[in-house]
């Protein structure tokens, strides 16, 4: 029974191959892809995860193995033969890595331009549509291009985000709404424009995987289309004090019908009440989630947070003021 | 089997009797007392390290914030990486080892320059007291990395007494740096060429060129800081005009060459103690000696990887990926390098070569890891999550770590004349090994899942994997009790250790263990490669120059065939 060590080595290199593929494939390691992003990010993830599986057995199997087979028999005395190198073998573990990352280095280059397609990752770019072109007022325009500011450009849902000590608020661009959580409808692509009133916070919903620091005094982008209803979280990804990691809210996405819904309810609700207020004073951003945060959303929130209970207790402040809940 | 035969000095028995106690607590320029002062008191800091991240872990058992409060816990995890990187790996490593064995190795009597030397080492003790006094006014909480603003506004004290303690280990480390620099490049006895230096030196080398050239920047960074947080100048404060994300550049344009600083003289051990223990010549030697050199160069354009989520030009994120990506060849060299040395080798499996072979295994999960976190468009996801933590400490606590038990558990012989005992050295790897990876292995799914880092409290959906995580940690507590009681045991009445006990070929272990003041009566002479194992013949004892009493030469095979650099002609098996 003496299996030839080159088939030993096929079969192992075989086996080593097909657990590989089938861990890329199946391991199941990343939560819910809701974004039209996240796709092509875990097609990326699972390539790596299954390279670095078979380096991995490689590794580990050949380290174990001599665990075993090398030890030194008692009683022997003489030294191993003396192989001080290799040198293809040494070209081959020089080549084969290099070539790998070249690939994942064009692969992950690839993956960025499509997922970065609007340019609108980083703080470089310049070109970004700041300007108010609908008018809060005008209904039926806003009915027309299907809720939401439009970006003249593209179809885009423009919102501005300002994370703070131990919140999220979104301006919905072009209008007056504010919110504590973030209302978006599936299949349109969102534009964040992201900034931080006093230290760094990081934006990242993990079914989207993607993640923007916000940073005070600069302004810096995330776009992604959100492309499966639900509810997710959105958490605060860098360290901004004590309360750190009760900053969370939550993304929504709905239908579009849905998102409409909520949308006329909040243009109805700020124009209504609220819409100075957001200009009088800095804190006025934070008052205004406060008006407009609806507290059943609140109530779900796994672990409360403290801006949750600091807007809870604006909240009941400032009850007559509160927008209808959905 | 290859032996390096040693002749005696005629005086052995009187020279060997190793430092008197009181020397240890001394302003001592000798090498190797420095080396054993950096090393006990690293270690001391480790075990106060390791209580904080105790703590953390236990407030971490469930999701609720309610072990210690959420300003405690930020306190907590800052302490602990700042304590286990600047107290822990960077001196022992660098100032431990590096001191203790570099002299030793190339044959040098001592440091080039002794007294910079024992300034280096004395700075560590004030300033780590320093360090924690600042527990009694409430010590910097805004992370290692202390990123402004947030480190501007939270617990100023402790943030002001972070700095200046971050400014003064600094110091030591570029003194520390420059003398290791000069040393190797200048104290070599003359039959040692570069390419016959041990690759620990070599190791040591590129080390040290790092901390060399971007400490600097790095206490740049931090009297910045210092003016922003006490005079209220606005270099990286906003509010000012200032631009935080420069202080980052800044930050970690030392930080990532400062985890080339933790990780490279553990390679450069891990080189040393396989051949030994495997009884074979280490695979590749110039390979492995080039690529720390190449490892230390592109080490330092590969900083912004730590901030891909920075708002980084789109370029600058594509460069330094590519850049971090070309790291791992080099790093893969390595590793491929350490698997061929022990395949086929003939393993004596003793505690230093465990922890060796440990170190090979969980480091390539570490580099794995990296490389995944150098793709931007996936580090987008796990920045800053528990991914990146199971990828540090797969670097650092598999890396860094056990390769310095490693070096423990091979040197202690030669740094204090006694053995440790095996068996409780294989209890303390078993536990390690195991609390290890229950600790940190789980984390990757955690990050993954969406588990950010640095906080208090987590969804719950994140319990069962955390108590996990906590359990282990508590294995990893328990399995360092075996190695104290081993290390202080041996060290006071363990078995005497002969000059050579693993028959190892490079220099240090041709004088007595311990070694005299200054090393060798006599200057050595290189006639053995430093990895020239496997010639299997009875070797004869080097005849000492006529006049002299015997000398010490540490082997006896002609100088051709001790070359390590003419590896490649006889590379075939
Ligand atoms: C193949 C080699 C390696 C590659 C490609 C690599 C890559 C990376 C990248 C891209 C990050 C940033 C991830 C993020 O924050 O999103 C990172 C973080 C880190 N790496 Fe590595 N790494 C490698 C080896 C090492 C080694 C050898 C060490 C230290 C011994 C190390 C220590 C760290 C630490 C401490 C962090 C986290 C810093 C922090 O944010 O606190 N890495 N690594
Ligand atoms: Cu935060
Ligand atoms: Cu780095």
């Amino acid at each position: 029974m003496n299996v030839p060590s080159s088939v030993a080595t096929l079969i192992v290199g075989i086996a080593i191959t097909l657990i590989s593929v089938w861990v890329g494939q199946n391991n199941g390691l990343l939560p819910t892809a809701a974004s039209v992003e996240a796709a092509q990010i875990d097609n990326l993830f699972n390539a790596m995860m299954a390279i670095a599986t078979g380096l991995f057995l490689l590794v580990q199997g050949a380290l174990l193995y001599s665990l075993f087979a090398f030890r030194k028999r008692k009683g022997d005395e003489t030294d191993a033969s003396p192989i001080h190198g290799n040198v293809p073998l040494e070209i081959v573990w020089t080549a084969i890595p290099s070539a790998i990352v070249l690939w994942l280095a064009i692969y992950s280059f690839d993956v960025y331009q499509s997922v970065n397609s609007g340019g609108f990752m980083g703080s470089d770019h310049m070109a970004h549509a700041q300007s108010k072109v609908v008018n809060v007022s005008n209904q039926t325009q806003l009915a027309d291009m299907g809720s939401g500011m439009a970006n003249p450009i593209d179809d885009s849902l423009v919102i501005n985000v300002k994370g703070l000590q131990y919140a999220w608020l979104f301006y919905y661009d072009g209008t007056d709404i504010v919110s504590g959580d973030l209302h978006v409808p599936a299949g349109r692509p969102v534009e964040l424009n992201i900034n931080a009133q006093d230290v760094i916070h990081a934006f990242w919903v993990p079914e989207f995987r993607l993640k923007q620091d916000a940073v005070p005094g600069a302004e810096t982008h995330l776009a992604f289309t959100p492309n499966k209803t639900g509810n997710y979280p959105i958490i605060c990804a860098e360290l901004c004090g004590a309360y750190h990691g009760a900053m969370k809210t939550r993304v929504i996405v709905e239908t579009p019908e849905e998102y409409e819904a909520w949308y006329s309810s909040r243009i109805v609700a700020t124009s209504d009440n609220a819409s100075d207020v957001a200009e009088a004073s800095p804190h006025a951003g934070h008052q205004m989630a406060s008006l407009t945060l609806n507290p059943d959303n609140l109530k779900d929130l796994q672990t409360p947070s403290v801006a949750s209970q600091e807007i809870q207790a604006l909240l009941s402040s400032a009850e007559p003021l509160t927008a209808p809940n959905l | 089997m290859t032996t390096a035969p040693i002749t005696e000095s005629a005086h052995h028995d009187e020279v060997s009797h190793g430092t008197p106690w009181k020397e240890y607590f001394s302003f001592s320029t000798d090498h190797k007392v420095i080396g054993i002062q950096y090393l006990v008191t690293s270690f001391v800091f480790y075990l106060i390290g390791g209580v904080l991240a105790e703590l953390v872990r236990t407030e971490l058992a469930t999701p609720a914030s309610d072990f210690v409060s959420r300003e405690v816990y930020n306190e907590l995890f800052t302490m602990h990486a700042t304590i286990m990187i600047f107290l822990w790996i960077i001196p022992s490593l660098t100032g431990g080892f590096g001191n203790f064995l570099v002299p030793l190795m190339i044959g040098a009597k001592d440091m080039a320059f002794p007294k910079l030397n024992a300034i280096a080492f004395w700075i560590i003790p004030p300033t780590s007291v320093l360090l924690l006094l600042s527990f009694f006014v409430g010590p910097a909480s805004a992370g290692w990395t202390s990123y402004p603003p947030l480190s501007l506004i939270t617990n100023k004290a402790g943030e002001a007494i972070w700095i200046a303690s971050i400014i003064l280990l600094g110091t030591s480390s570029i003194m520390a740096g420059l003398n290791f620099l000069v040393t190797i490049l200048k104290m070599r006895i003359p039959s040692m060429p570069m390419n016959k230096m041990p690759l620990f030196c070599w190791s040591m080398l590129a080390t040290s060129a790092l901390q060399l050239v971007a400490t600097p920047v790095l206490t740049g960074a931090m009297v910045l800081l210092g003016f922003d947080l006490i005079i209220g100048t606005a270099f990286f404060n906003p509010t000012g005009g200032g631009d935080p994300i420069v202080y980052q550049h800044m930050f970690w344009f030392y930080s990532h060459p400062a985890v080339y600083i933790m990780i490279l003289p553990a390679f450069g051990m891990i080189s040393e103690i396989l051949p030994v223990h495997a009884r074979k010549p280490i695979f590749g030697y110039q390979a492995i000696a080039y690529s720390s050199i190449a490892i230390s160069f592109l080490g330092l354009i590969v900083w912004a990887h730590h901030m891909f989520t920075s708002g980084t030009p789109d370029w600058l994120r594509m460069f330094f990926m590519i850049a971090t990506m070309v790291i791992a060849v080099p790093t893969g060299i390595k590793v491929f390098s350490w698997v061929a040395t022990v395949w086929g080798g003939k393993l004596r499996l003793c505690s230093a070569m465990l922890f060796g072979m440990a170190f090979v295994s969980m480091f390539v999960v570490g580099g794995l890891s990296g490389v995944m976190v150098a793709a931007v468009p996936f580090d987008i996801h796990v920045h800053d999550t528990y991914f990146i933590v199971a990828h540090l400490h797969y670097v650092l606590f598999g890396g860094s770590v056990f390769g310095i038990y490693s070096g423990i558990y091979h040197w202690f012989p030669k740094m204090t004349g006694r053995m440790l005992n095996e068996p409780l050295g294989k209890l303390h790897w078993a536990l390690t090994f195991v609390g290890f990876n229950m600790t940190f292995l789980p984390m990757h799914i955690l990050g993954l899942q969406g588990m950010n880092r640095r906080v208090a409290e987590y969804d719950p959906q994140f319990a069962t994997i955390n108590m996990i995580c906590t359990i282990g940690s508590y294995i990893l507590a328990v399995s360092t009790v075996p190695f104290i009681i081993n290390a202080i045991w041996s060290w006071i009445g363990g078995d005497k250790a002969s000059d050579n006990p693993w028959q190892a070929l490079t220099l240090e272990w041709t004088t007595p263990s311990p070694p005299p003041h200054e090393n060798w009566e006599i200057e050595p002479v290189l006639v053995v490669g430093p990895y020239d194992y496997g010639k299997n013949h009875k070797m004869p004892v080097n005849m000492p120059p006529a006049k002299a009493e015997p000398v010490l030469a540490t082997g006896s095979t002609t100088q051709d065939e001790g070359n390590p650099d003419v590896a490649n002609e006889n590379s075939e098996e």
